[in-house]
């Protein structure tokens, strides 16, 4: 049998939106246990006392990088039939830096601000809020915007075509920069915890 | 639902959990999770009610919207986020995290910590548009899938945070 189940007929469409709901449950589930409904918590982050988010999303990427890498060279999975977004590189570029400076004052990002709602926090309601206003405003723009939107278009270009290494060496490269980040972060929170003594040795 | 709230758990833990569930997406489905494209679709389900010709004129809500003979709102991402919904609500509830409250820093009132998650989310929602994604669509699914652009988009948005992160200082102490 052969991965991606959806793209080779297994199920159909009925079956595909019962499967949307259960993932996102278990998505929600996890992202509630790991405190990512709680802006206080994930705006650590961006002052080095907390790098949950940090340690959360490498975790993840690295986990479901491997689970494909391997599947795929067991023979498991075709991974030419899964989704890869595709790369507008100026308007990503520019569309992240707004992205972040939204990230850094609401503190919450589109799925977690919907955890954060449904643990009864208000802050994350706001949120919901602003994000529906801000696709409005995306959207009445985009007749004066959308030429640049859709400019520097490479299509779903991966990182192994554009370093031109191995789709095996750049996983590896990725699970390194991953550790080191695991490790900055540890020793980062744990200066955070100790001001006291940070203190007295610059004293 | 328990009085004292259940600390965290390991951001690991949590982290290798979802990338489970990211890793069932692309098995099952040959797609991963995202967040911003199911507010896109509410949107653009929202206006084609309200100004049916508006909508029609404009590409980018028609791309949310299908032929008309089914509901827009019956898109996977949609229904992804109601699950995200019920997940989110389901663990804080068993967890004892259940607070109607507002979380900020001790250096605002809860008003202008409103006003800056409005602000933020509305500043999110220009930047995911643009990107075509976001901490989910971008991060975790082109994250793992080894897209260009998704990495592009995710050091963008840490240098974009960081850059807005001192300015806020007062927000979040």
């Amino acid at each position: 049998m052969m991965a991606p189940l959806y793209e080779f007929g297994r199920f159909g469409d009925g079956m595909g939106l019962v499967i949307a709901v259960l993932l996102g449950i278990a998505f929600g589930w996890f992202l509630e246990q790991g405190g990512m409904g709680n802006a206080r918590k994930l705006a650590g982050q961006f002052y080095f006392t907390d790098l949950s988010v940090l340690k959360l999303m490498f975790s993840a990427i690295v986990t479901a990088m491997l689970g494909l890498f391997w599947l795929s060279w067991a023979g498991l999975l075709d991974l030419s039939r899964v989704y890869v977004p595709e790369t507008f590189i100026a308007p990503q570029l520019v569309g992240g830096l707004v992205f972040g400076v939204g990230f850094a004052t609401g503190g919450l990002c589109p799925g977690t601000s919907c955890v954060a709602a449904a643990t009864g926090r208000k802050d994350g309601l706001a949120l919901i809020a602003g994000m529906f206003a801000g696709v409005f405003v995306f959207g009445e723009a985009f007749p004066a915007i959308g030429h640049f939107a859709d400019s520097t278009a490479r299509g779903a270009w991966t990182l192994p075509q554009a370093v031109g290494l191995s789709y095996g060496t750049v996983v590896g490269v990725i699970v390194a920069v991953a550790l080191g980040a695991f490790a900055g972060a540890e020793w980062l929170e744990r200066r955070a915890e100790r001001p006291a003594r940070r203190m007295k040795i610059a004293a | 639902m328990r009085d004292k709230a259940a600390p965290y758990a390991s951001p690991y833990v949590t982290g290798v959990g979802i990338g489970v569930v990211l890793l069932l997406a692309f098995v099952l489905m040959g797609r991963g999770l995202g967040a911003s494209g199911a507010f896109s679709s509410v949107v653009a389900a929202a206006l084609n009610t309200t100004a049916p010709s508006h909508a029609a004129a404009n590409a980018f809500y028609t791309g949310y919207l299908s032929d008309g003979a089914t509901n827009p709102l019956k898109d996977w991402l949609v229904l992804e986020i109601i699950g995200v919904v019920i997940g989110g609500l389901a663990s804080g509830l068993l967890a004892g995290r259940m607070r109607w409250t507002t979380e900020r820093g001790t250096g605002i009132t809860d008003r202008r910590r409103l006003v800056n998650a409005f602000a933020g989310g509305t500043a999110m929602g220009v930047g995911a548009k643009l990107a075509r994604g976001c901490t989910s669509g971008l991060g975790l699914t082109g994250g793992a899938t080894l897209s260009v652009g998704s990495w592009l988009f995710i050091i963008a948005a840490f240098v974009g945070a960081y850059a807005a992160a001192p300015l806020l200082r007062r927000a979040w102490r």
